[in-house]
């Protein structure tokens, strides 16, 4: 097979005055037409490295140092920034992963559209507009006449991102490298761009590099796959091959990391393969240690009760009632999570299942209904006294890991926090130790304390969130996407965390999620939300096997095809 | 990755690891900036040591050497190197005490509107609503007002509640009260952007479900994480508190002439400009637009170094 791109022994580094660092390291792969090839390794990798120094878009300082990028034969190393331009666009396109900023938001989409394909093609006024339609309705937009009038934000995500496949192929490229196409989308219109894809490159004779952390989006997309590891390439290789018999060890804890859909497990694989092992840490005995002691008085009834909760948001401000408009996030929705269990509640973007979380943390007032919290009340008068006390029990894991510590407090003040406030130590001696022995215990170690959040990775800092959360003694934990902005090896491992705690402690525990597989694993029952409202509760394995309600059928059917990694049993 | 082993291990080094001390070495802008500042405000501060002369003695001041020009022209006296005022004052000598003085009711009333606006901009992005809507309304309107209007009018009042007796010694903080309470917006609407945003943060969040009250999240938790802008306009406000102080002072609403500020000696200065005696004027002038320059930079160059998107 002729190749459409390939890269030799390419080296990326990036010069900093703190020394140089070397991102990408001897790459080799190559793409024919008609081919999709998968990138895929964690952050940090190097593999949006690749994908940007292949068209030359490098963030500064970054440069390639050593080896070629070979194009239809031609050499686009050193090739200067004019040279570039004409090629990107109009020979590779390019997809970025958030399509709210890569379309211009005061341009309308048959503006954008337009330009580039003046600037592309040689078309100009209706004839460009009419190539304008073709691209859209290639890319699946319907009725794209009317809509080149339309605004960005008019659209939604999974449009917008169709857009902006059309504006990668309005130069009618023969490769296109996609940089996370669908990380910001959900999982039922990721599987649509997924095959729009695959169909454009099919049709067109396209190649297509597809820049991804997630395994189902190359096991459904890609024909080959390239593993990259801290900068190297680990593996390359047939989809089939790599997904279904891995030789690498990276490659090999790595798939089996990727939670799955197909049977509970007792413990998520982590990825093992990891160089510097990190040390087990001290962990504490729970039962007999100051963070065991709130939890004798164990009663069999509900931790949370929700009841015909109600909650609007003001999408346009007024002083006569009548004329606000209002957007109703949760609407009549009832539930009750029974002591010692995880309740999933999974749904797509919008469905407002992270809203019902901050009804029960109480970051919001409900409009009504009722939310008890073992058996208190606590929306109908939240600053009593009883509802401030009952509200303890609850404490909260946040999803990004970057914005839930403040980053001016010291990892002991931050987790220190709870138990200095409500004087549940004795003393700052005592206090000092509780809070060494829970970073200890949620794997961290003691010596972590003294230093700031942002010398920690997302995983690291997510431990911390969960210190700071058991330092309240909590009875009820509430889990918001707790792993979604974390790479795969690190998910396991604090999904693991998570799994541990809870039965240590015997944890209630409402888990948050999008990602059907993990809350598989995770919950004994879940609720299906859409639009505000649920549409099913039940237990897992029922709910996995036999659906009823046509959304939940709906859910399970879009979720990554994982078929070729049941051959990846070891 | 690799960037961990080459850490720096000494105090010393750690500090010159700092991105902001980095970027401070290496923008010469910024270190020519702080080096005026820190000789003005060094010069000034210690004025009583190194000035030639004490302008508030009595007994060093002689008529008979009023209005000397400064020692290279002819009929200057060396011991007079920039000359004498209408009174016999040493000019350097008056000029490191006038400018301590503006430093000083500058630096006052910076802190003063810093105070006023950063805790009204935290309960007003923190709390929101009503008390919002009221503390934002107010700083809307007071910012309709000039500056320098409404300082004149509240050192105006300040000055016709004070018993006459009182008024030559008390003018100073009427002055530094008038120039705060002008500025205080400015500080209340940064303040209040960023409260906004990191009110919005999951750790804040977090401060609530632990039970926190909201004093305590609005002090710990947010404040922190708010200075950074405040910051850089406290420097840009400082130049421009000087020259509010300087501009009252010479419309002759601020500091009485027997105390002399930069802004006063400004404007005995200009009484005598048509007489040919323009080192009077020249001088003070000089060191004012120094000072304030180089206290500008300094903000700019902070703006930049504290704006991580700037990077």
């Amino acid at each position: 097979m002729t190749e459409l791109l390939k890269t030799n022994d390419l080296d990326v580094e990036f010069p900093t005055r703190r020394g140089t660092v070397r991102a990408a390291r001897s790459v080799s792969l190559a793409v024919g037409p008609g081919e999709v090839v998968g990138l895929v390794g964690e952050s940090g990798a190097g593999k949006s490295t690749i994908g940007n120094a292949i068209i030359d878009l490098l963030e500064a300082p970054g440069r390639v140092s050593a080896g070629s990028i070979l194009f239809e034969g031609e050499e686009l190393c050193g090739r200067s920034e004019s040279e570039m331009r004409s090629i990107r666009g109009d020979r590779i396109g390019m997809i970025f992963q958030d399509p709210q900023t890569s379309l211009n938001p005061l341009m309308t989409i048959g503006a954008q559209l337009i330009e580039t394909i003046e600037k592309t093609c040689d078309l100009r006024g209706s004839s460009a507009k009419t190539r304008a339609v073709e691209l859209l309705e290639q890319v699946g937009i319907t009725e794209a006449l009317p809509r080149l009038a339309a605004y960005p934000h008019q659209f939604s995500g999974g449009m917008r991102q169709r857009v902006v496949i059309a504006l990668a192929l309005a130069g009618d490229p023969d490769l296109i490298i996609a940089d996370e196409p669908t990380t910001a989308l959900d999982v039922s219109i990721q599987a649509q761009i997924l095959d729009l894809l695959k169909r454009l490159c099919r049709e067109r004779d396209l190649g297509v590099i597809i820049v991804t952390h997630d395994i189902g989006v190359v096991a459904s997309i890609a024909d080959r796959v390239v593993v990259m590891y801290r900068g190297e390439v680990v593996e390359t290789g047939d989809v089939a091959q790599v997904l279904g018999a891995p030789r690498h060890e990276y490659t090999k804890s790595l798939i089996a990391a990727v939670p799955r859909a197909d049977g509970k497990l007792d413990r998520f694989s982590s990825v093992d393969y990891i160089e510097g092992n990190v040390e087990p840490f001290q962990r504490i005995d729970i039962q007999t240690h100051w963070l065991g002691q709130a939890q004798h008085e164990r009663t069999s009834g509900n931790a949370i009760e929700v009841e015909k909760l109600e909650l609007s948001f003001v999408l346009q401000k007024a002083i006569i009632k009548r004329n606000r408009k209002l957007v109703r996030a949760v609407a009549d929705v009832s539930f009750e999570v029974k002591e010692g269990e995880t309740f999933g509640l999974v749904g797509e973007s919008g469905s407002g299942k992270s809203t019902v979380a901050r009804l029960i943390a109480g970051l919001h007032r409900p409009d009504a209904g009722v939310i008890r919290v073992n058996g208190q009340d606590v929306s109908s008068s939240p600053r009593s006294g009883a509802a401030r006390d009952a509200r303890r029990a609850v404490q909260m894991i946040f999803q990004d890991p970057y914005s839930s510590l403040n980053a001016r407090m010291r990892v002991i003040d931050i987790v220190a926090e709870p138990i200095r406030f409500y004087r549940t130590a004795s003393n700052e001696a005592e206090t000092r130790k509780i809070v060494g022995e829970l970073l200890d215990h949620v794997g961290l170690g003691a010596q972590a304390s003294l230093r700031y959040p942002h010398e920690f990775s997302g995983g690291q800092r997510q431990r911390i969130s969960i210190a700071r959360a058991l330092a309240s003694r909590p009875r009820i934990l509430i889990c918001d996407e707790p792993t979604s902005a974390l790479d795969v090896s690190v998910q396991a491992t604090i999904l693991n965390l998570l799994k541990d705690l809870q039965q240590e402690l015997g944890l209630t525990m409402l888990f948050i999620s999008h990602d059907l597989p993990v809350v598989r694993q995770m919950c004994d029952r879940i609720a299906v939300m859409r639009h505000g409202s649920l549409c099913e509760v039940a237990d897992a394995e029922t709910l996995f096997s036999d659906p009823q309600h046509e959304y939940s059928r709906h859910l399970l059917d879009l979720m990554p095809r994982m078929d070729l990694l049941g051959k990846a049993e070891v | 990755m690799s960037l961990q082993e080459n850490r720096p291990t000494t105090r010393w080094q750690r500090v010159r690891d700092n991105d902001i001390v980095w970027s401070f070495i290496h923008s010469p802008g910024a270190v020519f900036a702080a080096a005026i500042t820190l000789f003005a405000i060094l010069a000034c501060v210690f004025a009583p040591l190194i000035a030639p002369f004490d302008p508030f003695d009595p007994a060093q001041i002689s008529l008979w050497d009023g209005k000397l020009p400064p020692a290279w022209i002819e009929g200057g006296q060396p011991q007079y190197l920039l000359g004498t005022d209408n009174q016999g004052r040493d000019m350097l000598s008056t000029i490191l005490y006038g400018g301590r003085l503006s430093i000083m009711v500058g630096a006052a009333a910076v802190c003063l509107g810093m105070v006023l606006g950063v805790t009204l901009g935290v309960i007003s992005g923190y709390v929101g609503g009503v008390t919002d809507a009221i503390i934002m309304r107010i700083a809307d309107v007071q910012l309709t007002i000039p500056g320098i209007l409404l300082a004149i009018l509240i050192n105006g009042i300040g000055r016709a509640f004070l018993p006459l007796e009182l008024r030559q010694e008390f003018a100073v903080y009427v002055v530094i009260l008038a120039i705060g309470l002008t500025d205080w917006p400015q500080f209340a609407r940064v303040t209040r952007g960023a409260t906004l945003v990191e009110a919005n943060k999951e750790y804040v969040q977090a401060a609530r479900i632990i039970g926190l009250p909201g004093w305590l999240i609005m002090l710990r938790h947010i404040l922190p994480n708010t200075l950074r802008p405040v910051l850089v306009i406290a420097t840009i406000g400082l130049a421009l508190a000087i020259i509010a102080e300087a501009t009252l002072s010479f419309l002759g609403q601020g500091i009485p002439p027997t105390t002399p500020s930069l802004g006063t000696l400004i404007r005995v200065g200009n009484d005598y400009l048509f007489s040919g005696l323009w080192w009077i004027t020249l001088f003070p002038a000089i060191a004012l637009v120094v000072l304030v320059f180089a206290v500008n930079l300094l903000g700019d160059w902070m703006r930049d170094a504290l704006n991580p998107k700037l990077r």
